[in-house]
């Protein structure tokens, strides 16, 4: 009971902390932020929002469970928004420029986007083992260089090609989409969303029942303590990037696939970045991130809402950053507590700290 | 943040002993660096390689990266990574925009600084009393602050500009050009002599159209050293970032040099924000403006070695590429290929002279690598131009990274015992 309250809390504490945060800003800024909350919850039932939420929790699901395979074991890849800004127009490209049957297009479209991830995530991997470059800094400078990168591929002499006053990539034939779930007018629910709950399932399996997770997690309880259990370090450090890396590749495809079938410059930015703040919410754990995935699914969509009653929906980025700042905040904080419990806990058994004397 | 993956126990070998000082190895870069730009611009027919509007626009593209850069030194000197200097600068480019339109440029540059140090003190609440991890907290922050300044613009500026992305224009400073010196020295320039004319196109783009955000910036590399390296506050600053440990041993306010460093690191990133919003080209808050210029900042600290001396020279190349790029377009930038193919020519000469066979083949090969990049292209694709930082960075790193050295506590959390 205790552990689980100390899991929960933390999350808890700093969505109440940021409601009353976001609450007093609303305030000075002139808004009633009763008003405002009100509308965030009950727009989630109107036209189709709700399914729009499912779908963008599908997408940000697969992003932190990229960023949190990388956290299991302190690796902090920041380059998820890179390597699947690059996988995107690399399988966009690819998906459009070839004739396959129905099914074999799908997975050949799925597959280059995630060996494409899976390089891009390579480059900072081998730096990493071979040149002892920190990841943070090269999978950064490789985010900007994805950003080039994608421009580059889709202008028109490249692989481009001009729709109205969009460049984008040739769109994908319909046996390279896949068919999503119609609810009429509620919306249609992308058909990805099914390997994002797939992909949740393995990673919990990987990291539970397998000897690498057990590798993973172990390496990054304590490096040192892992090494000397014979975990080599360098190997768990490229096959973690690169398995991260090829998830990242797969963020952008339940809309590719699904929706636009092209990658424009509306190609949605910024998911990456989402992924990290989400896993983080979630604590690495399949479950915590798929909470964490949907309550900022819910956050994001509520601010088009807002913006129908007159408070400016930026108010939710807001939100969404003291949410992540409060919960780490939180976690610490109760780390340290259960760590003084602890040690108190077992002075007194063994009997050789006496009580503290208030 | 350079983490290698065995923590052998190593003794650090003794320092070598510098026969030249370190300004004079900078004098001689700089003197290098105008001769391979003056050589490149004979052997590939672009003068604009050391016009003087080029010098003038790298500086001013220079400005913000070097006041980031600065943020990160302090910042990651005192032991806390700062991942958050590009948050940091937005809400120094918000602050700057709000009272620079209302009270002119000299408000917009307190209020950038007061901005930046605000976001700088949440890190530190977060990293330093909170134990947070630094990069987490960075994000966090880069996150928080592009929400605030959109929320606060869309609040405070769209009335006005009728764009909530856009603040109304900003009063800039004035600008100051030495005008005789300037006059003689674009005679020097218009004369198309080598190494002279050069010399003097890149001083008369140094001395013209100078704003007191320019003189101010340059004046906040040598007193961040000063600081920093010659000072009793400096020296215990720094001991806070190779071991802080020792130094609260010592007596040394830990938390306090911490919180300080990391304020300082806000408040540099925000200066860096205002002079992204008074660059004459731009003059006001534009949302993305920053693009990515905090995390370049924090590239060319890591170029410069944690040293300002090499931060100077990292912005100064970083604002270059850009500057060129922005002037005159990709062809004139394919004709630094050729000069960083001359420079490893010289690199290899000195490679082969010290009996360094395989550094001298390895430069060898990336030499004729480029060299045929150069000959096979006409022109450095824009895309990847603004890129160049992220490139010249990696390379640095996956080249140079043994032997940088960053504090020996960076990044690391510290908890008072």
């Amino acid at each position: 009971m205790g552990h689980l309250r100390g899991k929960l809390l933390p999350p808890a504490l700093a969505i109440v902390f940021s409601m009353l945060l976001c609450g007093v800003a609303l305030i000075i800024s002139g808004a009633n932020p009763l008003r405002a909350f009100g509308v965030m919850v009950t727009q989630v039932g109107k036209g189709t929002t709700f399914i729009d939420i499912i779908n963008s929790t599908g997408i940000y699901y697969i992003a932190a469970l990229a960023v949190a395979i990388g956290f299991q074991m302190n690796l902090f890849n920041i380059g998820v928004e890179g390597q699947y800004r690059v996988a995107a127009v690399i399988a966009a490209v690819v998906g459009g420029s070839v004739a396959l049957p129905p099914g074999i297009h799908t997975m050949v479209i799925i597959i280059v986007a995630a060996i494409a991830g899976a390089a891009w995530a390579a480059i900072p991997a081998i730096l990493k083992v071979t040149r002892g470059v920190n990841e943070v800094i090269s999978t950064i400078m490789m985010n900007g260089l994805a950003i080039g990168l994608s421009a580059y591929l889709i202008r028109q002499d490249i692989f481009g090609e001009l729709r109205g006053n969009n460049i984008r990539t040739p769109e994908i034939p319909e046996s390279g989409w896949m068919p999503g779930i119609s609810f009429g007018g509620g919306g249609t629910m992308f058909g990805f969303l099914f390997v994002a709950i797939a992909l949740g399932i393995g990673y919990w399996i990987m990291m539970n029942r397998t000897r690498f997770g057990f590798e993973l997690r172990a390496s990054g309880e304590s490096s040192t303590a892992a090494s000397a259990g014979g975990v080599n370090a360098k190997k768990m450090v490229l096959v973690s990037m690169l398995l991260s890396g090829a998830i990242a590749g797969l963020i952008s495809l339940p809309e590719l696939l699904g929706r636009d079938h092209t990658f424009s410059l509306n190609f949605t930015a910024g998911i990456g970045f989402s992924g990290i703040a989400i896993a983080l919410l979630g604590r690495n754990h399949p479950g915590g991130i798929a909470f964490g995935a949907l309550l900022w699914a819910f956050l994001d969509k509520s601010g088009l809402a807002l913006d129908n009653v007159g408070v400016p929906r930026e108010i939710v980025t807001i939100m969404q950053g003291s949410i992540v700042l409060s919960v780490v905040v939180a976690y610490e904080v109760v780390r340290r507590f259960e760590l003084a419990a602890e040690q108190r806990r077992v002075g007194r058994e063994l009997g050789t700290v006496p009580e503290v004397v208030a | 943040m350079i983490s290698t993956l065995e923590e052998k126990p190593h003794i650090p070998a003794a320092p070598r002993k510098r026969k030249i000082p370190g300004w004079a190895v900078g004098m001689i870069g700089v003197a290098g660096a105008i001769a391979l730009l003056s050589i490149t611009s004979m052997q590939t027919g672009f003068p604009q390689l050391t016009s003087s509007g080029t010098t003038q626009t790298a500086v001013r593209l220079a400005l913000p990266i070097l006041l980031a850069g600065l943020g990160g030194l302090w910042a990651e000197r005192a032991g806390v990574v700062n991942i958050g200097l590009e948050g940091m600068m937005i809400m120094g480019t918000w602050g700057a925009a709000w009272a620079g339109y209302q009270w002119g440029p000299w408000a917009a540059l307190f209020a950038a600084v007061v901005f930046g140090a605000l976001g700088g003190l949440l890190h530190a609440i977060a990293t330093v009393t909170f134990g947070v991890n630094h990069i987490v907290s960075g994000v966090a922050i880069n996150l928080l602050g592009a929400g605030i300044t959109k929320y606060l613009s869309t609040l405070l500026f769209f009335p006005l500009s009728h764009n909530p992305r856009q603040s109304p224009p900003v009063a800039p400073f004035d600008t100051y050009s030495a005008g005789g010196l300037a006059d003689w020295l674009g005679e020097l320039e218009a004369g198309q002599r080598l190494f002279i004319s050069d010399v003097a196109g890149i001083l008369r783009g140094l001395v013209t159209g100078v704003s007191p955000l320019t003189m101010l910036t340059i004046l906040l590399v040598p007193l961040s050293y000063y600081l920093l390296w010659r000072t009793r506050f400096g020296l215990r600053l720094r001991s806070v970032g190779e071991n802080p440990y020792a130094a609260d041993s010592l007596g040394v306010k830990v938390y306090f040099h911490k919180y300080v460093a990391v304020i300082v690191s806000g408040g540099l990133a925000g200066l860096g924000g205002a002079a992204l919003v008074l660059n004459p080209g731009q003059l006001s808050y534009l949302e993305g403006q920053t693009g990515g210029r905090g995390f370049i900042g924090l590239a060319a600290m890591i170029f410069g070695n944690w040293r300002p001396g090499g931060l100077l020279g990292g912005a100064a190349l970083f604002g270059y590429a850009d500057g060129l790029q922005l002037r005159s377009g990709g062809d004139t930038v394919l004709a630094l290929v050729y000069g960083v193919v001359i420079l490893l020519a010289v690199i290899v000469v000195w490679q082969l002279i010290r009996q360094r066979w395989f550094s001298a083949a390895a430069a060898i090969v990336v030499a004729v690598l480029l060299y045929l990049l150069y000959i096979s292209l006409d022109e450095i694709p824009g895309e990847f131009v603004s890129y160049a930082p992220h490139m010249v960075t990696l390379a640095v790193l996956a080249v140079a990274s043994q032997r940088l050295r960053m504090p020996a506590a960076d990044g690391l959390v510290y908890r008072r015992g």
